[in-house]
């Protein structure tokens, strides 16, 4: 079979002119223009340009939405099983109008689709997520490299072959971990990056320390004995029988439960379905994870208002910052709404 | 200090009326093994059944795996448990090399995992590739779960114990004879003076009951960080005595075969001067993790150490003790390389570690334990296929009715193993 591929370009890459034509509204030829010629040789005979869709960069940045429909219709009626776009290098307006294009070809019809940036194009930023951007040099210069590492991407996406690494493959991540075989083990290419570091030689760290966002805490609850307290736990105490089947490691999902009636947590009508440690002591007595006991005593004293009727529940245990965040979020949220002054957060 | 292992290349396994080996295969009295086994009345039922690479067989789930070893001449192993309490690195050790003991029974808690012996989910542990002898139990009524964890972990190690000794006892013969062998540090220094001197820090999860880890029979919750003659790992020193999740738990195996500790005798006396191994404490207080970090780099420092390997077990709260040692010992001018997996959730788009620090530069991943991965049903299952619905990684709905399963990659015993035993790692993508 032969694949149908489309490209697109802007109207320097096309011969148009440069700065002075960036106005020039999308057009569509047949067959290839400049760098598509290359892209239908490396295909050897597997691929052929149908079509080249051009279009100004100042066009398509200042009149987007009509740009990207315009190109979209000339794209989608030539039936393409694949569209590259660029490679754009470092040019920003270029680099917004192929990640533009990529993505909502990608979209709407449903085909891969492959473009190319210099790491530091504004593109990338956009668009690394929506489509495949191969890493190309800041300039044209780089024509050459960049071509085959496109096709290279863009056959293997065609295929449905096995896509390995970003940094093997020559494209930008898109901000995903992936566990693949490598050909030493840990501890072969741990003893192999410490002699690298200690002779103060190069190496490449498996993955590069997060940025955590630091969240500056609330104010200090002015008078205790008005505040409403409520309970948050990521310690896994749920109604028995876990009625919301909440994960027992890695949560998706957090529970809400009604504790206004209750003074006390027993065996009888909770428990700890947390996967993370010995559930042995907190299930003779969830208050240990979950101090509504202490709380109710506190609150017939006096020491604080009252209790929130609400508490909030979760295993933290395999659970991703991304979903923690997300609890966070919405229980905070929800906390907010109702009036609650302060939280006490249990973890195990 | 030298250790001799004589390996007996082990690549059959056979149910037979006497315990011994022959032409490579182990030959097992069965009804023997579980009468010995079933001497312990915390149990109320013992069964013995075999798994071999390539077989449509699942293991599950599988508690600890254990090599049947005895030290030669004395028919005892694992100082403390089934050996009296003696230094464990010195003299000849029988190994049944490519066989393994494999526990197995109702869970004990949530983090046991499984072994497939065949198909997509085999390659991810490395007893797929073991020829194993899986001990079945099921404790007796209403035993308490911390006695139950106890009287599993010393069922594998009697049992492993108990089939080299019996080919001890007949006859045997050697395939290979691997040497370990090393000075102290005085001597080794003397020979290698301008050589690097590198430390490898051994973090456990030591957390309480299910979540701990022996030395010399001694649970490590309770002590304090301190350093081993490398011989020491590779010769029974150190047994799994934990439930963290099955994807990162250092079997007895693992320590019995360390790949960090080996990895670095590979370059002793080459490129670098290896020092020994600090096996330390993973803490649940903020206290712990920073003492054992301090006494880690202590040790290190007494050592004159250059550079130091330094390997987490579990995740979550154990990589703020990952963070702290790799902060104290760059601080401190040791140069580290840190080992651990990943928690980049079942899409990969989260962040992998619960805590991060800027002098962590050099780190080795051992893969994303939440990771998704689809498995066949088997043909035998060895053990309870419905344990998946509570095991970490696996949840109600992963067993679905044709047999396979769809779960998260923590569910299999040692595939994230970040004593960096496996070839498995994330990449960007």
């Amino acid at each position: 079979m032969t694949y149908r591929i489309v490209h697109y370009i802007n109207q320097f890459y096309a011969g148009i002119g440069g700065e002075e034509k960036a106005d020039h509204k999308p057009e569509l030829r047949e067959g290839f223009v400049g760098p598509g010629m290359q892209i239908e040789k490396l295909f050897n005979g597997e691929g052929k340009v149908v079509g080249t869709v051009i279009c100004g960069d100042g066009y398509y940045g200042e009149h987007t939405d009509q740009a990207r429909t315009e190109c979209l219709e000339m794209i989608k009626g030539l039936q393409p099983d694949i569209l590259f776009a660029g490679p754009a290098f470092n040019a920003g307006r270029y680099g917004f109008a192929c990640g533009d294009i990529a993505a909502t070809v990608g979209e709407e019809l449903n085909i891969p689709t492959v473009t190319a940036m210099y790491p530091e194009n504004p593109g990338v930023e956009l668009y690394s997520k929506k489509t495949f951007i191969a890493i190309t040099s800041d300039s044209a210069r780089g024509m050459a490299k960049a071509i085959p590492t496109m096709v290279g991407i863009g056959t293997k996406l065609l295929k449905g072959d096995k896509m390995g690494p970003a940094r093997l493959e020559g494209y930008i991540h898109r901000g995903i971990r992936k566990s693949f075989f490598h050909e030493k083990s840990g501890a072969e290419r741990a003893v192999e990056m410490l002699l690298a570091k200690l002779k103060g030689e190069s190496f490449r760290t498996e993955y590069e320390m997060p940025v955590f966002n630091k969240i500056p805490p609330a104010a200090p609850v002015k008078d205790l004995k008005t505040a409403t307290i409520a309970l948050v736990s990521s310690g896994g105490i749920v109604p028995k029988g876990n009625p919301d089947h909440i994960r027992v490691s890695s949560a998706e999902s957090f529970g809400s439960y009604d504790i206004s009636e209750l003074k006390n947590m027993t065996p009888e009508n909770y428990e700890s379905i947390h996967g993370g440690y010995d559930r042995e002591w907190a299930n003779v007595d969830p208050d240990v994870v979950l101090p509504l006991d202490v709380m109710r005593e506190l609150e017939a004293e006096g020491v604080i208002g009252k209790i929130h009727p609400i508490f909030y529940t979760t295993t933290g245990t395999g659970t991703a910052v991304a979903n923690s965040e997300k609890f966070g979020q919405e229980i905070g949220e929800e906390l907010k709404k109702a009036g609650v002054d302060a939280a006490i957060l249990t973890s195990t | 200090m030298r250790l001799e292992l004589h390996k007996i290349h082990i690549t059959g396994l056979a149910f037979a009326d006497k315990t011994y080996t022959s032409g490579g295969t182990l030959f097992i009295n069965k009804d023997e093994a579980e009468a010995l086994i079933a001497e312990d009345k915390r149990f109320a039922k013992v069964k013995l059944d075999l798994a071999c690479p390539g077989e449509s067989t699942r293991i599950i789930p599988v508690k600890d795996v254990i090599e049947p070893r005895v030290k030669i001449g004395k028919n005892f192993y694992f100082p403390g448990f089934f050996a009296p309490m003696e230094k464990a690195g010195e003299g000849g050790t029988l190994v049944l090399d490519g066989a393994a003991v494999v526990t197995c029974g109702p869970i004990v808690a949530f983090q046991e995992g499984f072994i497939d012996m065949s198909g997509p989910g085999a390659p991810y542990t490395p007893f797929s590739q073991t020829r194993n002898v899986v001990l079945y139990v099921e404790p007796a009524d209403n035993l308490e779960k911390h006695l139950y964890e106890a009287a599993l972990r010393e069922a594998g190690l009697k049992l492993a114990v108990y089939l080299a000794k019996c080919c001890a006892e007949n006859e045997w013969k050697a395939d290979e004879v691997q040497v370990f062998e090393k000075g102290n540090s005085f001597e080794e220094t003397q020979k290698y003076p301008d050589l690097p001197k590198i430390v490898y820090v051994c973090m456990n999860i030591t957390q309480g009951l299910l979540h701990d880890t022996y030395l010399y029979a001694n649970d490590l919750k309770p002590a304090l960080p301190t350093l081993l003659h490398p011989n020491e790992v590779l010769d029974g020193a150190m047994v799994s005595g934990n439930c963290v999740s099955a994807c990162d738990k250092n079997t007895t195996w693992h320590h019995l075969h360390n790949p960090i500790v080996q990895a670095l005798y590979a370059r002793h006396g080459k490129e670098i001067n290896f020092m020994g191994m600090i096996p330390t404490q993973e803490s649940t207080v903020m206290d712990g993790k920073l003492r054992a970090a301090a006494m880690n780099l202590s040790i290190a420092q007494q050592l004159g150490a250059d550079g130091a390997i330094i390997s987490e077990e579990g995740y979550g709260n154990p990589d703020t003790d990952l963070c702290l040692n790799a902060r104290f010992f760059e601080n401190a001018g040791i140069k580290s390389v840190l080992v651990s997996d990943e928690s980049s959730g079942t899409d990969g788009a989260s962040q992998s570690l619960a805590d991060a620090t800027p002098e962590l530069d050099a780190f080795i991943s051992t893969g994303n334990v939440n990771e998704m991965i689809e498995v066949p049903a088997m043909e035998k299952v060895i053990g309870c296929k419905e344990a998946i619905s509570l095991l970490s990684g696996g949840a109600e709905e992963s067993l679905r009715s044709d047999g396979s399963m769809f779960v998260e990659l923590q569910s299999v015993i040692a595939s994230t193993a970040e004593i960096g035993f496996n070839k498995l790692g994330c990449e960007w993508i």
